[in-house]
């Protein structure tokens, strides 16, 4: 176990390299300058700018000194915001995007597995076909459409909840519902195949056979075992959040990471959008990381040191 | 009679498809009595497992549907009982051990507790007694180091060792019923032999009838006190061990005893295999099933359902060529002579 | 069933027929007639192709078909829509700015030219001409805007997916078919763009290429091609492994022999399935990538660009976001329903 986990997180520590490389370079390909109105610059001043970030300096040595200063946790400083370190503006920004995708997990997670459950249970009645029309609506339409729509609806026309804006908890509402649309869809639709496949197994007959009652079955055995394989789930469900965090934000003007992402992109901030870039990535191979050990701990078969058996 | 426990009566069980019902079971009628070894025997697609599964009421409602007939245990309709009577009646009165080891346990659950769980639900037990039984029944099974075995996954098992998890979950409250479903098919030889001699020491030791599903007739030979042989949904031939593989009297349970490998025989003669494939149970109307691959078919075959002879042994067949109206052209001299040598 | 003799009276019950009539067979019957071998060879239904088979499954399934159907006419409406009135999609007049939507005849379903307030624009603005949709800011017809933006749409999602089709089967196929150490290095590259957020990728890559219809193309094949690679490339090592082609191997059969006879044909199943839900993804992140600025540039519009436009006058007038989204979504169900049923018409365990 102990050799796996080495293995894995040197594994995970190459991959974060590469990516650091890859958008490093990138960057350098990127059009323009980092400064606003450079034409308004003389070039004395382009020279003392320059120098201050470093960028006078050939491209190699840039790029040592970044991951250098990488190591030490210091991603840099933003270009458009005056004097900002780039992993103040991420720590300063996480709070509100970490409370709604965490908010809108929990209630994808709750609503998904209940809709998904029931359709399993209730196979092929309206029930089912109800919960499976929902989760492929959910599934389809863009989380933006649909949280265009709470917008107006909800929040303009019904005025039920702030239609944007960070104040207080009810406007955590809005966009944690946005977003948890797609968990559930996704969970609802995985449990449910989930435990129609388990249902078809042999170990239910079994179950049944040893003269359990049928909510025994299900409970101690459908359930149980469908449940195991959603933790896979939460990997591309962060790539779902953190993917809906950027126009979800935007869209309710949520003082997130989301949005600074975008807001960065429009005004070509490189340092931010690659500081915010590895930020992303990192946390998404952590939680992958984080998952793998989670369902190895619930599912006695898996077992690193031979495989599965 | 009073020793019968188990009757199955003219049994039919279709399955639902999208191109309407299809019988796979076409009126099944057996009894088992206590303590004895019933072995069902036939090809696969005969409708032996439907036959057991429809026992335990096991077979998915929303799919299968018993048309006609009926079972009793202890003389009560399993067919007439409630849900609620039918689920305290499994794995307590009638137990199942199923084919595939590797696949009948949970994966995910503790062997010791996948037993301790049924014996729970029939007995009222502390969880220390339930663990207890679990314990003595891995023993009784004879399972190394049962004690900390309980605590493993069906996973770190072999699959003889699984099997034996699996009979010991099936006796663990004490059965009057065991039924077999193929259970050495999925094993390597030797632990075939294991578990079967494994099966017979313990229907000594509790008494357990046994009906025992299976396509090998060199484990029906090891097991079975009577025979059943079963062809497109029917019984055709039924009656002693004995009887069935020295006097057959239906030509396909000749043709299945002809196309077993003796050892004694001399190794120039050829096998001989049944001709043709098995029936398509969709296109079955009336008639004797296996009019088509028999060599002794005559025209009534073809449009009569044979019905059972019985004598008074119990050997029952269900053939046109025991009737007294057979024509002298036909030749059944091979039936007639292996049914003279031993009688 | 007792066509050969006729003379005789149908038996509905088996038990009421073998009790009465067993001693009226007549004894005539009893005399050998073997049935012709062939005859009991038959197969009992006829032998249907596995494509055939799941062509009829697909059929069956009403979703999928609703789907097909939608699909059809949308993408018909996109191909002719523009040129159903005298609008071009980059036109501007205007005079005719933010027109409601209106059709003549269909005013009480809601295309009646009023505003939020409930004044007819078009009595007030003095407006002959109907617009269908209505107009954006500009005074462009949405109407040709919509469908032109459909076409923009399908046609990078379609080229997106038919690029990841082309580079996955062909990664997927020679990292499974040959194995060993080509496979492992192969595979090693896959799980660290598989670590990778690919939104992400897309993102830095538009940003490097310039948007651009071809750049969005460009940058979701990036990281799209993976997800069809590990599909072509499972399917392949599960296939390798299994006796028909181990028996065609046995027989001396050539590796492309063995390639186009035996693998290709088996994995197409979940080739389709896959370029089926590859198609609505790229549609999503091409709108996604409108939405955040990062799309098509003006006056060229996609279904994303659209919805943009629309959002940001969402409170004054909705119908110009509610156009492309009822678009978008439909696609996007439609080939969800899609892929969902012939998944289940090509999935061999469905096969009874």
């Amino acid at each position: 176990m102990t050799r796996y986990l080495l293995q894995r997180i040197g594994f995970m520590l190459i991959t974060l390299f590469i990516i650091v490389t890859a958008t490093f370079f990138l960057m350098q390909l990127l059009p323009g300058t980092p400064f606003t109105n450079p034409e308004k610059l003389t070039d004395s001043q382009l020279t003392i700018l320059n120098a201050k970030y470093g960028l006078d300096q050939p491209v190699a040595m840039q790029y040592i000194q970044y991951i250098g200063n990488l190591l030490q946790g210091d991603l840099g400083y933003s270009f458009q915001h005056e004097g900002r370190t780039v992993t103040s503006m991420i720590s300063g920004r996480i709070g509100p995007s970490a409370f709604i995708g965490l908010q809108a997990l929990v209630i994808g997670a709750i609503m998904g597995l209940l809709l998904g459950i029931v359709s399993a249970l209730k196979h092929n009645s309206i029930l089912d076909y109800g919960s499976v029309t929902l989760a492929v609506l959910g599934m389809s339409i863009p989380s933006f459409v649909f949280a265009a729509l709470l917008q107006y609806y909800v929040g303009v026309k019904l005025g039920w909840l702030p239609v944007a804006l960070w104040e207080g908890y009810s406007s955590t509402l809005l966009p944690s519902i946005a977003l948890s649309v797609t968990v559930t869809a996704t969970v609802a639709r995985f449990i449910r195949s989930e435990m129609l496949e388990v249902i078809g197994q042999d170990y239910i007959i079994t179950a049944r056979a040893k003269g359990l009652k049928e909510n025994q079955v299900m409970v101690k055995h459908v359930i149980r075992n469908a449940l195991i394989p959603v933790v896979t789930m939460l990997g591309p469900l962060a790539v779902s959040i953190m993917t809906g965090t950027l126009v979800i934000e935007k869209i309710f003007a949520v003082p997130g990471l989301g949005e600074q992402f975008t807001l960065s992109i429009l005004v070509l901030d490189y340092s931010v959008i690659m500081g915010i870039t590895i930020f992303y990535s990192a946390l998404f191979i952590f939680v992958v990381f984080v998952v793998d050990i989670i369902y190895s701990l619930l599912d006695p078969r898996i077992n690193y040191k031979g495989g599965a058996a | 009679m009073t020793n019968t426990i188990l009757t199955v009566e003219d049994l039919h069980v279709a399955f639902k498809t999208q191109h309407g019902k299809l019988t796979a079971v076409r009126g099944v009628n057996f009894e088992l009595k206590k303590g004895e070894t019933l072995a069902i025997v036939g090809e696969s697609g005969s409708g032996k497992s439907v036959t057991a599964k429809s026992i335990m009421q096991l077979l998915p409602k929303a799919t299968t549907e018993v048309t006609k007939g009926d079972i009793h245990y202890n003389g009560e309709s399993l067919l007439k009982m409630s849900k609620n009577q039918i689920t305290d009646l499994r794995g307590s009165e009638i137990s199942m051990v199923f084919q595939d080891p590797m696949t009948s346990l949970n994966p995910t659950m503790k062997v010791g507790k996948q037993i301790m769980e049924g014996v729970q639900r029939h007995e009222r037990l502390t969880k220390a007694q339930a663990r207890e039984r679990a314990l003595d029944m891995l023993k009784l099974v004879g399972i190394p180091q049962a004690e900390s075995r309980l605590d493993n996954y069906p996973h770190q098992f072999s699959g003889g060792m699984r099997q034996r998890v699996v009979i010991a979950l099936a006796l663990a409250c004490n059965p009057k019923v065991l039924i077999a479903d193929e259970p050495t098919t999925a094993l390597d030889v030797t632990i075939q032999a294991q578990i079967l001699e494994l099966m017979k020491d313990l229907q000594k030791k509790t008494d357990t009838a046994i009906i025992l599903i299976t396509h090998d007739l060199g484990v029906v030979a090891n097991m079975a006190d009577r025979v059943a042989v079963m062809y497109g949904g029917k019984i055709v031939e039924q009656g002693t061990l004995d009887e069935i593989f020295y006097s057959p009297k239906h030509p396909y349970t000749l043709g299945l005893l002809r196309s077993m490998p003796k050892l004694n025989e001399d190794r120039g003669q050829p096998l001989m295999p049944i001709a043709g494939s098995p029936p398509n149970l969709a296109t079955l109307g009336e008639g004797c099933a296996f009019a088509a691959r028999c060599p002794h078919t005559m025209a009534v075959c073809h449009t009569y359902t044979p019905r059972d002879t019985v004598s008074e042994t119990g050997h029952s067949v269900a053939c046109w060529l025991q009737d007294s109206r057979v024509s002298k052209e036909v030749d059944k001299t091979e039936l007639v002579e292996s049914g003279n040598s031993s009688t | 069933m007792t066509k050969n003799t006729p003379n005789l009276p149908p038996h509905q019950d088996l038990q009421v027929q073998n009790q009465y009539a067993y001693d009226e067979i007549p004894s005539d019957l009893f005399v050998k007639a073997p049935l012709d071998h062939r005859k009991s060879e038959e197969i009992g239904t006829p032998a249907v192709s596995f494509w055939k088979e799941a062509f009829q499954r697909l059929i069956k399934n009403r979703g999928a078909m609703i789907s097909l159907i939608l699909l059809v006419s949308l993408i018909v409406l996109a191909l002719i829509g523009p040129g159903m009135n005298e609008f071009s999609y980059r036109e501007q007049n205007l005079t005719h700015s933010n027109l409601p939507p209106k059709i003549e005849g269909l005013e009480w379903v809601g295309f009646n030219g009023l505003n939020s307030q409930g004044v007819d624009q078009y009595a007030e603005r003095d407006v002959q001409i109907n617009y269908w949709f209505g107009t954006d800011e500009f005074g462009r017809d949405l109407w040709t805007r919509v469908w032109r933006g459909t076409q923009i749409s399908l046609f990078i999602a379609l080229v997106a997916a038919a690029l990841d089709l082309v580079i996955g089967v062909i990664y997927g196929g020679i990292s499974s078919f040959y194995g060993g150490r080509i496979d492992n290095v192969m595979q090693r590259i896959i799980e660290i763009l598989m670590g990778i957020p690919n939104l992400i990728v897309i993102i830095l890559f538009i940003l490097v290429l310039e948007p651009g219809i071809t750049s969005i193309i460009l940058a979701m094949v990036i990281t799209g091609w993976v997800g069809m690679a590990r599909v072509v490339r499972g399917q392949v090592l599960q296939l390798k492994g299994q006796e028909f082609v181990l028996a065609s191997r046995t027989l001396g059969a050539s590796n492309p022999r063995l390639i186009s006879k035996h693998l290709l044909p088996n994995v197409m199943g979940p080739i389709i399935v896959t370029v089926m839900f590859t198609i609505p993804t790229a549609i999503f992140f091409e709108a996604f990538l409108s939405f955040i600025g990062l799309g098509l540039q003006a006056p060229l519009a996609s279904l994303g660009v659209l919805i943009e436009d629309g959002y940001k006058s969402m409170r004054y007038f909705p119908y110009k976001l509610i156009f492309p989204a009822l678009v978008i979504s439909i696609i996007m169900i439609s080939f969800n329903l899609l892929g969902d049923g012939l998944r289940d018409a090509l999935d061999p365990k469905m096969r009874k």
